[in-house]
């Protein structure tokens, strides 16, 4: 044997173990619907910051795969003082990625920093329930006044305001990840590049390559590394939906959040059971400006909400990616049993026949006085459908004139924020923790910024009190059913759809569950290539 | 020619205060500003938001802040991309875009040149029309057709080339953008080199040029010449808009470019980000355009910038 051939020889086995190896490296490549705007928990608002921000923290609790809270930093917690005092126990094995302990401190370091004024949290009213919060946050309270506390090394102490039977799902969204405070402090705004970054979770970032992806890799300190089975994931800003369908289909991606809607039947015979719609907690719905006539009368707006035929809206309008919905709450969410709204139950030539002679009753409509109505969209392909549906509904069912006024998402809602004029608008929500307490807020009289209806009702009010302070969690919730019940009579709102969300899972992908939560984190799935 | 030079440049210092300015007050104009979600923010958030981001000064204040920051080459933090400010955005996506469509100008400018001159020497033959007919289908088919068709030939039927991403820059990855921002600029080119070649040769001095008995080869050296003085002129722009991105191309082919920076900007009232872009854009026409009126006096001798 000669040497070349030997040295070849070498290099070829030498190659082919390293080929070997890079194939044991686990990767994930997974399309994320869009640009994060920012990888600080404290400046964060949508749902592509969650992703990649609950791959690379932990928080004292995290959802599990089916969207069911679990221990996540702390090990245990007990509540008491009547639901007001949280004590959460720490794990002993949580460390930083940089190999410090997590401790209380770094808990206490977050949440005072996400309620100080000048950090100018988007979200920072979120966890207002904390005691002291609001106040620090408006600026009256220093925030070391802030209702958490460290009590040792390895216990939190939070007080809240008042019982807040939810406050454990507020802990596990994205705000209430905790945040390395000497990184923080050393590095200031730049503690969020990679190289600065010190996380807590599963992964840490060894890339940001704003528009064009984000790297995580495996982070050896995580307490529970040794259950993560990806190595590496790389998270795509795949903001052209089609285009990104296209790499989904072409092998470039594992996974990919939101495709277009019209492209659902093609996708559903093309790919199967890869494509992903299960319903979450979102709610499309019609705000009714009630304050103004005609839509002061309820019976116009029972007769306007009857006269949608919500099924054709789901299926026709958003091709199946959307459930009809008739409450304010979305179903999924445990513990809650829907109100009850008269009209579900019947069909829908029923539902138009009552709406006519809820109207004509109003003395609207053919042979009273003419109804019109215009709605208001924000620039959408399937709002504009909806809308155009919906006016439709309205001429042929209750002969109201229609029109359709579009503007783009900015104005929209810049003006119902302010309080500008309308006759109905178009409106979405999107729940931040999932309890009924996070739909039924938008109709508080108080709540300047989202009852655009400007819903006013004193029972609807004090109900939503009651449950604030009701503790049992199934009295609660039966507490907050009747907030509902009332809600729906009165029906400032007309809910339309509840929207499902959209994802392609490709069946190398192992262990993704649906959720109404819409929460997927990386370390709870396995890829076979 | 320098102090032709310095000149021009120094006369678009008032061109680009007028454009700051004029963009400035234009952005705030539109209804709603960067704060306004869909998921609205609770007022005392708002507040915050407000003051840390100095919107709640009185315009003319934010105006005569932007314009003091801007002579400091500081162009502000953006509003939506909350982790970088709008220098930094820009300093990061230039690159991408200047690579991309310094390939694609390359392109369309050797093929189109190549095809127009092809065109005119053949002047109402099938195969100039059959070059032209081309050249039509190049400038009307939409981008945004013609990337998605790439996209499924070449990475989805053929399994040639990947879909999307910059892919570290690699040739793979860059083929499919550049064919698809290059093809319009091809396709114009080529049509403007037609006509103005076809011009050219029925010129005096290239008829002269004919009597006398010099090559063919010769001739068209010579008409090209002055026949790329058109081109030229349509570089300018056409470079400036290449190199500061495609919207469309850089979405589609998920290039990290500034090409949405713009539209995206604008949508979401980032003002600071749009403002950035508009003076990026603008310094690129006053560039590109002084560029092009050296290359005149390059490539006709009648031309002097004394």
């Amino acid at each position: 044997m000669g040497r070349p051939w030997k040295l070849s020889f070498i290099s070829a086995i030498a190659s082919f173990a390293m080929t070997g190896l890079a194939a044991a490296e686990v990767v994930y490549h997974r399309g994320n619907a869009g640009e994060p705007k920012t990888l600080d928990q404290h400046q964060t608002s949508i749902d592509v910051e969650k992703n990649v921000l609950k791959d690379l923290y932990e928080g004292l609790v995290a959802y599990n795969p089916k969207g069911e809270i679990i221990p996540g930093v702390a090990e245990s917690w007990s509540i008491g003082g009547d639901g007001t005092v949280y004590t959460f126990k720490l794990r002993d094995a949580g460390k930083w990625s940089n190999g410090d302990p997590v401790k209380a401190s770094d808990f206490v370091y977050s949440f005072r920093r996400i309620m100080n004024p000048a950090t100018a949290a988007k979200y920072a009213n979120l966890l207002y329930p904390i005691k002291n919060a609001e106040k620090v946050n408006k600026g009256e309270l220093k925030p070391e006044e802030l209702g958490v506390k460290a009590a040792d090394d390895k216990t939190l102490v939070i007080t809240l305001e008042r019982p807040t039977p939810y406050f454990l799902e507020l802990l596990q969204h994205q705000t209430g990840l905790p945040l390395h405070q000497a990184s923080v402090e050393k590095f200031g705004k730049d503690f969020v590049k990679p190289g600065n970054l010190v996380s807590n979770g599963a992964y840490l970032l060894a890339e940001n390559v704003p528009n064009d992806h984000i790297k995580l890799t495996k982070n050896p300190n995580y307490w529970n590394a040794k259950s993560v089975q990806i190595d590496t994931v790389f998270f795509y800003p795949t903001e052209d939906n089609a285009a990104a369908v296209r790499r989904f289909m072409a092998g470039e991606l594992d996974t990919n959040y939101q495709f277009p809607i019209d492209q659902l039947p093609f996708l559903r015979e093309k790919l199967g059971a890869q494509v992903r719609t299960p319903p979450y907690l979102a709610l499309e719905y019609y705000a009714i400006n009630v304050t103004k006539p005609p839509f002061n009368d309820p019976r116009v707006r029972k007769a306007l909400s009857m006269a949608v035929d919500r099924d054709y809206l789901a299926e026709k309008v958003w091709g199946g990616a959307a459930l009809p919905a008739y409450n304010i709450v979305p179903p999924g969410l445990n513990g809650y049993a829907l109100a009850d709204v008269d009209y579900k139950s019947l069909s829908q030539l029923d539902r138009e026949d009552q709406a006519k002679a809820l109207l004509k009753e109003a003395g609207y409509g053919p042979g009273g006085k003419p109804l019109k109505i215009e709605i208001r969209y924000n620039t959408n392909e399937s709002h504009k459908k909806t809308a155009t549906a919906v006016a439709d509904m309205w001429k042929t069912v209750l002969g109201a004139e229609v029109t359709l006024l579009n503007t783009d998402v900015k104005t929209h809602y810049a003006h119902l924020q302010n309080r500008g004029d309308f006759d109905v608008a178009r409106a979405g929500w999107v729940a931040d923790y999932s309890d009924p307490q996070n739909f039924l807020f938008l109709g508080l009289s108080n709540n300047r910024v989202g009852n655009y209806s400007q819903y006013n009702s004193a029972a609807f009010d004090a109900a939503m009190a009651k449950s604030d302070v009701t503790i049992d969690p199934a009295e609660r919730m039966k507490v907050l059913r009747t907030a509902e019940d009332t809600m729906m009579k009165d029906g400032p709102i007309i809910p339309l759809l509840n929207r499902a969300s959209l994802h392609l899972v490709s069946n190398r992908v192992k262990g993704w569950v649906d959720n109404v939560q819409n929460d997927h984190r990386s370390q709870d799935l396995r890829i076979e290539r | 020619m320098l102090g032709y030079t310095l000149r021009r440049l120094a006369s678009a210092v008032p061109t680009l205060f007028i454009i700051v300015t004029v963009a400035f007050f234009l952005v705030r104009f539109a209804p709603g500003g960067p704060f306004d979600l869909e998921q609205p923010l609770a007022p005392q958030v708002l507040d915050n938001l407000r003051r840390t981001y100095n919107l709640d000064q009185p315009l003319h204040l934010q105006y005569l802040d932007y314009l003091a920051k801007l002579v400091r080459g500081d162009l502000g933090p953006s509003y939506t991309a909350l982790d970088f400010t709008v220098g930094e955005m820009l300093r990061r996506g230039l690159p991408y875009s200047i690579a991309l469509g310094a390939s694609a100008l390359t392109l369309a400018l050797v093929l189109g040149v190549v095809a127009g001159v092809f065109a005119a020497l053949r002047q109402n033959s099938t195969k100039d029309y059959a070059v032209m007919a081309v050249a039509t289908v190049g400038v009307t088919v939409p981008n945004f057709v013609v990337g998605p068709v790439l996209q499924l030939v070449f990475g989805l039927m053929l399994g040639l080339l990947p879909l999307g991403g910059w892919g570290g820059g690699d040739l793979a990855h860059r083929v499919l953008p550049t064919i698809a921002l290059a093809l319009p600029q091809m396709a114009v080119i080529a049509r403007l080199t037609r006509s103005s070649m076809i011009e050219a040769l029925r010129a005096d001095h290239i008829r002269t040029l004919r009597a006398n008995g010099l090559p063919g080869r010769a001739i068209i050296a010579h008409a090209l010449r002055g026949a790329l003085l058109p081109v030229v002129s349509y570089l300018g722009p056409a470079a400036a808009a290449l190199v500061t991105g495609s919207v469309v191309i850089e979405k589609i082919f998920a290039i990290p470019g500034v090409g949405s920076y713009f539209v995206e900007g604008a949508l979401n009232r980032d003002y600071t980000l749009v403002m950035g872009t508009v003076v990026m854009l603008a310094s690129f026409v006053v560039l590109f355009n002084l560029i092009v009126d050296l290359l005149y006096a390059a490539l006709d001798p009648r031309v002097r910038y004394d």
